[in-house]
């Protein structure tokens, strides 16, 4: 069986989920095998009826006294039992901070390799995965081999459209009671802190306006601001920006920052690195403004106006708001 | 309170990535080296945490001899002392790497340096492999917290915090504890030419690492870099006279507007 650990709130599956499924889907039918599923949380069971249309034929309900809220090396050690107890050779997670997370525990219960950011896997005659995966945030695949009898991988983010089975499935839903010690529970989340709501979060946002070291200091991001709000969108920033301290860290677009998928990026003042273009390489539309016609961002981008952003975006504002 | 911050020797890419002949690395003789920006953070948040609570700050890599710079990096930053597990540049399975790092924890215990927190970045900038803290805490029996971006330490306590959607988890774990640490979880340090000229002179402890893999084996192939669409943007115009054509993308291509 390929299992497939499922996040969920409040009993409807995520999305990086549901992407991980695909790829689990595509390991069960190669190797003709199970699809499974691995469920935490009290509304784990209501996903039978969700995960049905996404051919998972076993759902396992993680249950446990101890395991009420996130616990990463009680899920992680509840996953690998799990993984033994039905004698599943892969588990298959979403490419997501909890899924690498999880399988990075639940790898070395099993003392089994994983393989993260997966783009492609095939599987050859012996079992043994050729698989592609992310380097460098997606500015370079790895062609590589994952073998053994037990493996890991994780399914890189937005790379495996959610795509529904040709065959429904009615999932059985089964229970499964981890054998859990003291030890496995002394990380848990203790507290949820609420944050500052303010904004639209910017892997959420539909627009995000992007500034880099061309805007010249924290002051002038209030244009990038308007035009956002104009736009219903949010503001996002380079590494260099952050760096010069003129916007705060959870702006960064890039690498080790978010990675955004919005429907236009407008990338004001950005030279375009390797760095900032893996975080910005899932929007469907990248509008530069440049001074530099040579710039890396207007090869990269699908529009661009060569001209200095201080001038363009007041004037652009300016044509928004009269219009609206 | 001792302090140990693991970090990794990646290629500077900036700029367009060019991979050797045999597509089995990236062509760094133009781009230089340097740490992974998340293990930069896990060095200075070392430091903070030693020059707040007192100890010894200790920065550790599984490299070839050329990454003594990245370990001379974290000693101009103020670290105490730098150990290398030295490799002949191969690249390490991530187990294999977790267990020389976990063995070298033991051997510099039997030494007589007990680490209160072990931080390394939450992933490399390289190969992104999201697992080593995971498996250097698991084989140690130390608690793990990964992906943190604020860490205080009351008494023998740390108080980790991570972001989610909408706030923050608050982790509260015992020492001794492993932490993996995202960007911005602190502002690294310059370190000043006088500091650095300093680092040169300290001595770096080089021993030979001692690390394998499980059953099964993930192994590196090649790399390919992928095929980009560098058709070059539609240039709408230049400066604020273009603003009409920004208007009619908004509207009709986008429909944002």
């Amino acid at each position: 069986m390929i299992l497939a650990f499922v996040e969920h709130e409040s009993g409807l599956p995520d999305e990086l989920s549901l992407e991980a499924l695909s790829l689990a889907r595509e390991l069960a039918t190669a190797e003709g095998v199970d699809l499974g599923a691995a469920v935490f949380g009290d509304e784990g069971a209501a996903l039978a009826d969700e995960l049905g249309p996404y051919g998972v034929e076993e759902i396992h309900h993680v249950t446990h006294d101890e395991l009420g809220g996130y616990a990463p090396e009680a899920w992680g050690e509840s996953l690998a039992q799990l993984a033994d107890e039905i004698e599943s050779g892969t588990v298959v997670v979403p490419g997501s901070d909890r899924g690498h997370e999880v399988a990075a525990h639940a790898g070395a219960t099993l003392d089994a390799p994983m393989a993260t950011n997966c783009v492609a896997v095939e599987v050859d005659d012996a079992g043994v995965y050729e698989l592609e995966r992310h380097r460098w945030g997606g500015s370079l695949l790895e062609h590589a081999r994952l073998e053994g009898d037990r493996k890991l991988v994780s399914a890189a983010e937005h790379e495996f459209p959610v795509q529904s089975a040709d065959e429904e499935a009615v999932p059985t839903a089964t229970e499964f009671t981890p054998s859990l010690e003291a030890d496995h529970l002394r990380v848990r989340v203790d507290r949820v802190e609420s944050g500052d709501e303010e904004g639209i979060p910017l892997g959420e946002a539909r627009v995000v306006v992007g500034g880099g070291r061309g805007v010249g200091g924290p002051e002038d991001y209030d244009q990038l601001e308007e035009l956002a709000d104009l736009l219903g969108g949010t503001v996002g920033a380079s590494r260099a920006a952050i760096n010069e301290g003129w916007r705060p860290h959870d702006d960064q677009v890039g690498q080790t920052g978010a990675k955004i998928s919005p429907d236009i990026y407008l990338a004001c003042g950005i030279s375009g690195a390797v760095q900032h273009m893996v975080g910005c390489k899932g929007a469907e539309t990248i509008l530069a403004i440049n001074t530099d016609p040579e710039a890396a961002i207007i090869q990269k981008a699908d529009w661009a106006v060569v001209g200095d952003l201080h001038e363009v975006v007041p004037e652009l504002n300016d044509a928004i708001r009269e219009q609206t | 309170m001792n302090v140990l911050a693991c970090v990794k020797r990646v290629p500077n890419t900036g700029a367009k990535i060019v991979l050797t002949d045999d597509n089995q690395r990236i062509d760094a003789s133009n781009l230089g080296f340097t740490m992974s920006p998340h293990e930069e953070c896990a060095i200075e948040e070392a430091i903070q945490q030693v020059e707040a609570h007192g100890g010894s700050a200790h920065v550790l890599t599984l490299g070839p001899e050329e990454a003594t710079e990245q370990l001379r990096t974290g000693l101009a930053m103020q670290a105490d002392e730098a150990t290398l597990l030295e490799t002949d540049g191969s690249e390490w399975e991530p187990r294999a790497t977790a267990d020389a790092i976990a063995n070298a924890v033991r051997g510099l215990a039997d030494d007589g340096t007990e680490f209160d927190l072990l931080l390394l970045g939450n992933e490399s900038a390289d190969a992104a492999n999201y697992q080593v803290g995971v498996r250097v805490a698991r084989e140690l029996g130390l608690p793990c917290v990964m992906g943190i971006k604020s860490l205080d330490v009351e008494d023998d306590t740390a108080i980790a915090r991570r972001e989610i959607s909408g706030g923050e988890e608050v982790y509260e774990v015992d020492l001794p504890a492993v932490i993996t640490v995202k960007e911005g979880i602190n502002e690294p340090r310059y370190a000043s030419m006088r500091a650095k000229m300093q680092a040169r002179k300290k001595a770096i402890e080089r021993l030979e690492p001692s690390g394998a893999a499980g059953p099964g084996t993930l192994e590196k192939i090649r790399l390919e870099a992928p095929e980009t669409d560098d058709s070059a943007a539609d240039v709408l115009g230049d400066g604020p006279d273009s603003v009409p054509e920004i208007i009619e993308v908004l509207e009709s291509e986008v429909e944002v507007l």
